[in-house]
């Protein structure tokens, strides 16, 4: 019963892609493309991948569908048509297809519990982490401790981003941002004259925040974890610019902190790295920072986690603030 | 453990650890200090790293202090230590001379961030050249190319903008098909590490999705490295970064993608791929030919100076696949240092345009007549450059094209094929590197083009600093061949 | 169940192709950008799809239930950072475009070649 619906669901993607493709009204895409990153979110659940689906779920259908409308704004709403049919992407595409096709058919039954991905390393991980780690979630203890050298380095891309939009849409200011002209009334507060997204806006602000933190600090024992939690937040400050505007959002959280932030995470998790060295292990050794490595472990994940939130949060609304400011032209 | 034992991940950790930090440095020039700075400690490891690894062979180290297989692995081998010298000394060098002209192009408010970029793509490349780990040297890949995306859009002219976007585009692509064929080879291996993944292959060998990841993981690493006919985001994102992006970029990111297409092919595939040797022969031969040919052609006909140069690195390229193609010693020995000498040669080469840069805007054949004059030492840098580039003897590109003609001599009659090639395309670029002479040295100024004078004295004493090691290195080239060679045994064992 | 197998690697073959299809053919900017990131999706199902054992369910050891069967930890270790790398590359993508969109007035790939055939 469960196989059916996975397939259904698998087909509804590829209807939903072929979609996105083929309408010239790039809003209607932009909204398909968060229709496709949810439902790949619930083929992830279906698959086992309970961190995963969250993941693509706070970031993918949610982060990335406001930052592709808030370019959308920038840009255009229409796509031109283009004259002639291309016929040389169609034969490169489909020959490409028919290759992979071919290598399906050798690959490993799915589910096959006696295939090689699930051998070596795999039952080790799940053997062993509650013995040196001690956490239930297995995926953050791989993702904290085991392969934590990877995590700080998707840390640093997407601090990378951060800069990379700021260094293109819009320069750092110093302490406190001017708002633009002081006459004309700030576009940002136009949402202010809808009264029911701002009544039900600001009472669910709170608890997608209180929620962000909890996936945030639950990422040990369940699903959740720095990544999550950070862009849940991020999600919740977008909500609150989006009705309340720029410059209440600014007067809370100022847009220095948020470029601290985005900085800030990844020095302290490269910090707890260096301690780990200092204190005689290699980089990323969490059992020397403490006298029980199982506990210094812990707070080791924990530590970490916190930076990649903080990295996450401020860099994903570093990137909204920009992009959301820069004036039409 | 001792400092020394922590090299590998310093060499990564200390740029990309600064990066984060010069985000705040508001004061002019601070931010250029901190990343000079951090450059020149991580040119020093890498050269520590080198001697260690000269006198006791590869060094590893393993993160978190979880052993192999079930954490993430650092390995450095004598080829690892060569691509880290290019990557480190290119970066120090472009920051060292380039403040000027990086002044020149990214205006105060904005160059905390770019400097910032500059570090993340330095430990990018360099978390790259360490890591033994398949999944590993994807997320420093990203890492690379992102910043990279983020220098090249510095560049003041607009069309960078779309420049970039092709290269982000194509990149992403790139980094997506490494991504499927490393998942597959996961699907059939369970491990990433590269090592584990060399022993655990043999038992699966034959199945079609290793060949298909195969595939996938070539076309992917030979987007990013512009290998022909993949290579054509390479001329304009090259042309219309800043001077200095070009610089460091020309020198180093394509051969580290290289770097990670040889070490995947020899460890992982070649023995374990019936004939596989001979299937990376046929294809990439012939691809290099083109690649050698085709766009030294584009080069003589080429009048903006940076997108002919950027030509001519294509065509480089080209020499180092047909020199790993020949799968022999000396053939990889002459791939491998060519990739050396090539980043020395077009180094200095790109510097030279960028002392030309500080007085032209704009960097046509056309509008540099006359330039010589008012400009001597920085024509006769570039002079000297364009020799190396040739293959003159005295300098270093004299050894890797000798290299490369010695190895293809090894291979009967296409070796005879080969040697022609190599040959005509030295023509090509005597050629192309001509017509910008001529156009310095005898050509009338146009009215109203004067220079002020020469370029800034920083500027030009890196320049021809990297213009001496070109004749240094050609004449005692004993480090780079040592190391390449060394490199190419290694390769060469894999394939037992 | 060997179809239902198969059917997950050819909607991982499609995807893909579809995807692919967007950046290369279509000539609007952002569509290309959402080519690339339906392109990147696709192999996102492609590495969890390998990480399912049969009877298995989400790796969460739980206190006090022995003898469960778990999915691969692994594969989704690595999609959770792949997912951050795509969303930063389609950060840095949406931004190369509004600058594009400020310089040249369009977001036509056509269009703004021509504009620069004009100009060189």
């Amino acid at each position: 019963m469960v196989n059916l619906f996975a397939m259904f669901l698998l087909t509804l993607l590829i209807i939903t892609a072929v979609a996105i493709v083929r309408t010239k009204d790039l809003f209607v895409a932009v909204m398909l493309t968060g229709i496709f990153s949810l439902l790949m979110s619930a083929n992830f659940f279906i698959l086992d991948a309970a961190d995963v689906a969250l993941t693509e779920a706070a970031i993918g259908a949610g982060i990335t569908t406001v930052l592709l409308l808030g370019a959308l704004a920038l840009t255009a709403e229409r796509e031109r048509p283009v004259s002639a049919p291309r016929w040389l992407p169609l034969v490169v595409v489909a020959i490409t297809a028919v290759v992979m096709i071919y290598a399906t058919f050798d690959k490993p039954r799915l589910g096959d519990p006696l295939a090689p991905v699930h051998q070596h390393v795999a039952p080790w991980y799940l053997e062993m982490t509650p013995v040196l780690i001690g956490i239930p979630n297995v995926v953050t203890a791989i993702l904290g401790s085991f392969r934590g050298y990877d995590t700080l380095g998707e840390l640093i891309v997407i601090f990378t981003a951060c800069i990379g939009v700021l260094f293109l849409l819009g320069v750092p200011r110093g302490e406190g941002h001017q708002p633009p002209g002081n006459g004309a009334a700030p576009p940002d507060v136009a949402l202010s004259h809808h009264l029911i997204p701002r009544v039900v806006g600001r009472l669910i602000f709170p608890f997608i925040v209180l929620f962000g933190l909890y996936v945030q600090f639950h990422g040990e024992f369940g699903p959740g974890g720095g990544f999550q939690g950070g862009a849940i937040i991020a999600a919740g400050i977008v909500l609150y610019t989006l009705l309340e505007g720029e410059n209440s959002s600014f007067s809370a959280v100022p847009r220095w902190t948020l470029v601290a932030m985005a900085a800030g995470g990844a020095i302290l998790y490269g910090a707890v790295g260096i301690a780990g060295m200092v204190m005689g292990g290699n980089f990323l050794n969490y059992s020397v920072l403490s006298n029980d490595p199982v506990l210094g472990q812990q707070m080791g994940i924990l530590i970490i986690e916190a930076g990649v939130g903080i990295t996450v949060c401020g860099a994903l609304l570093t990137i909204f603030h920009v992009i959301n400011a820069r004036e039409h032209c | 453990m001792s400092l020394a034992g922590h090299l590998p991940i310093l060499q990564v950790v200390v740029p990309l650890l600064i990066a984060p930090l010069v985000v705040f440095l508001r004061p002019r020039g601070l931010a250029w200090a901190a990343a000079a700075t951090a450059s020149l400690l991580a040119f020093l490891i890498a050269v520590t790293l080198t001697g260690q690894i000269l006198r006791s062979g590869p060094v590893t180290y393993m993160l978190g202090s979880w052993p192999v297989p079930y954490g993430i692995e650092l390995h450095v081998s004598p080829f690892s230590a060569l691509i880290l010298l290019i990557v480190t000394g290119a970066s120090t060098v472009a920051l060292f001379a380039g403040r000027r002209s990086i002044n020149m192009e990214v205006n105060n408010d904005r160059q905390p961030l770019f400097y910032s970029a500059w570090l993340l793509a330095l430990s990018g490349m360099a978390g790259i050249t360490v890591a033994g780990d398949a999944f590993n040297i994807f997320v420093f890949m990203e890492i690379a190319s992102l910043s990279g995306y983020m220098l090249i859009a510095a560049g003041p002219d607009r069309r960078a903008l779309p420049a970039v976007f092709k290269y982000l585009l194509m990149g992403t692509i790139g980094a997506t098909f490494y991504l499927i064929g490393v998942g597959l080879i996961y699907m059939m291996t369970g491990t990433l590490n590269l090592a584990d993944m060399e022993a655990r292959i043999h038992g699966v060998g034959e199945l079609k999705p290793i060949l298909v990841a195969a595939g996938f993981i070539t076309v992917g690493l030979a987007l990013k490295a512009a290998v022909f006919p993949l290579h054509v985001w390479l001329p304009n994102s090259y042309t219309y970064a800043p001077h200095m992006v070009t610089v460091f970029l020309a020198a180093c990111s394509t051969k580290v993608s290289i770097f990670v297409l040889l070490r995947f092919d020899f460890l992982v595939f070649q023995q374990n791929l019936v004939a596989h040797d001979i299937q990376f022969a046929t294809v990439f031969i012939p691809l290099a030919i083109l690649a050698i040919l085709i766009p030294s052609v584009s080069a003589m006909f080429e009048s903006n100076l940076k997108r002919l140069l950027a030509y001519s690195s294509v065509a480089q390229i080209g020499y180092i696949m047909l020199g790993a193609a020949l799968v022999s010693v000396t053939g990889l020995t002459a791939g491998i240092v060519t990739m050396f000498n090539h980043a020395l040669a077009k180094g200095a080469l790109f510097l030279a345009v960028a002392c030309l840069g500080t007085h032209f805007l704009q960097l046509r054949i056309e509008n540099i007549r006359g330039a010589a004059r008012h400009m001597p030492w920085t024509m006769a840098a570039f002079v000297l450059a364009g020799l190396s580039l040739i293959g003159v003897p005295g300098t270093a590109g004299f050894i890797s094209k000798w290299y490369l003609i010695l190895a293809a001599l090894q291979e009967g009659s296409l070796g005879i094929v080969l040697v022609a090639v190599v040959l005509i395309s030295s023509l090509m670029a005597v050629v192309y590197i001509w017509r910008v002479v001529e156009a310095a040295y005898f050509g009338i100024e146009k009215e109203g083009l004067q220079p002020a004078g020469e370029a800034p004295l920083a500027l030009l004493a890196v320049t021809w600093i990297t213009v001496l090691a070109n004749l240094y290195f050609g004449f005692f080239p004993s480090l780079p061949l040592t190391l390449s060679t060394e490199a190419a045994t290694a390769l060469l064992e894999h394939l037992r | 169940m060997e179809l239902f197998g198969l059917y997950h690697y050819w909607t991982f073959a499609v995807l893909l192709m579809i995807g692919f299809y967007a950046v290369i053919a279509k000539s609007n900017l952002v569509k290309k950008l959402i080519g690339l990131y339906i392109f990147q999706s696709a192999v996102f199902l492609l590495y969890i799809t390998m990480d399912k054992v049969d009877g298995g369910t989400a790796p969460i050891i739980q206190d006090g239930v022995t003898g469960q069967v778990f999915s691969n930890p692994i594969p989704q270790v690595l999609i959770l950072t792949a997912i951050v790398v795509g969303i930063s590359t389609t950060a840095l993508g949406l931004a190369i475009v509004i600058r594009i969109k400020e310089a040249y007035g369009t977001i036509e790939e056509h269009e703004v070649r021509e504009m620069d055939h004009r100009v060189a």
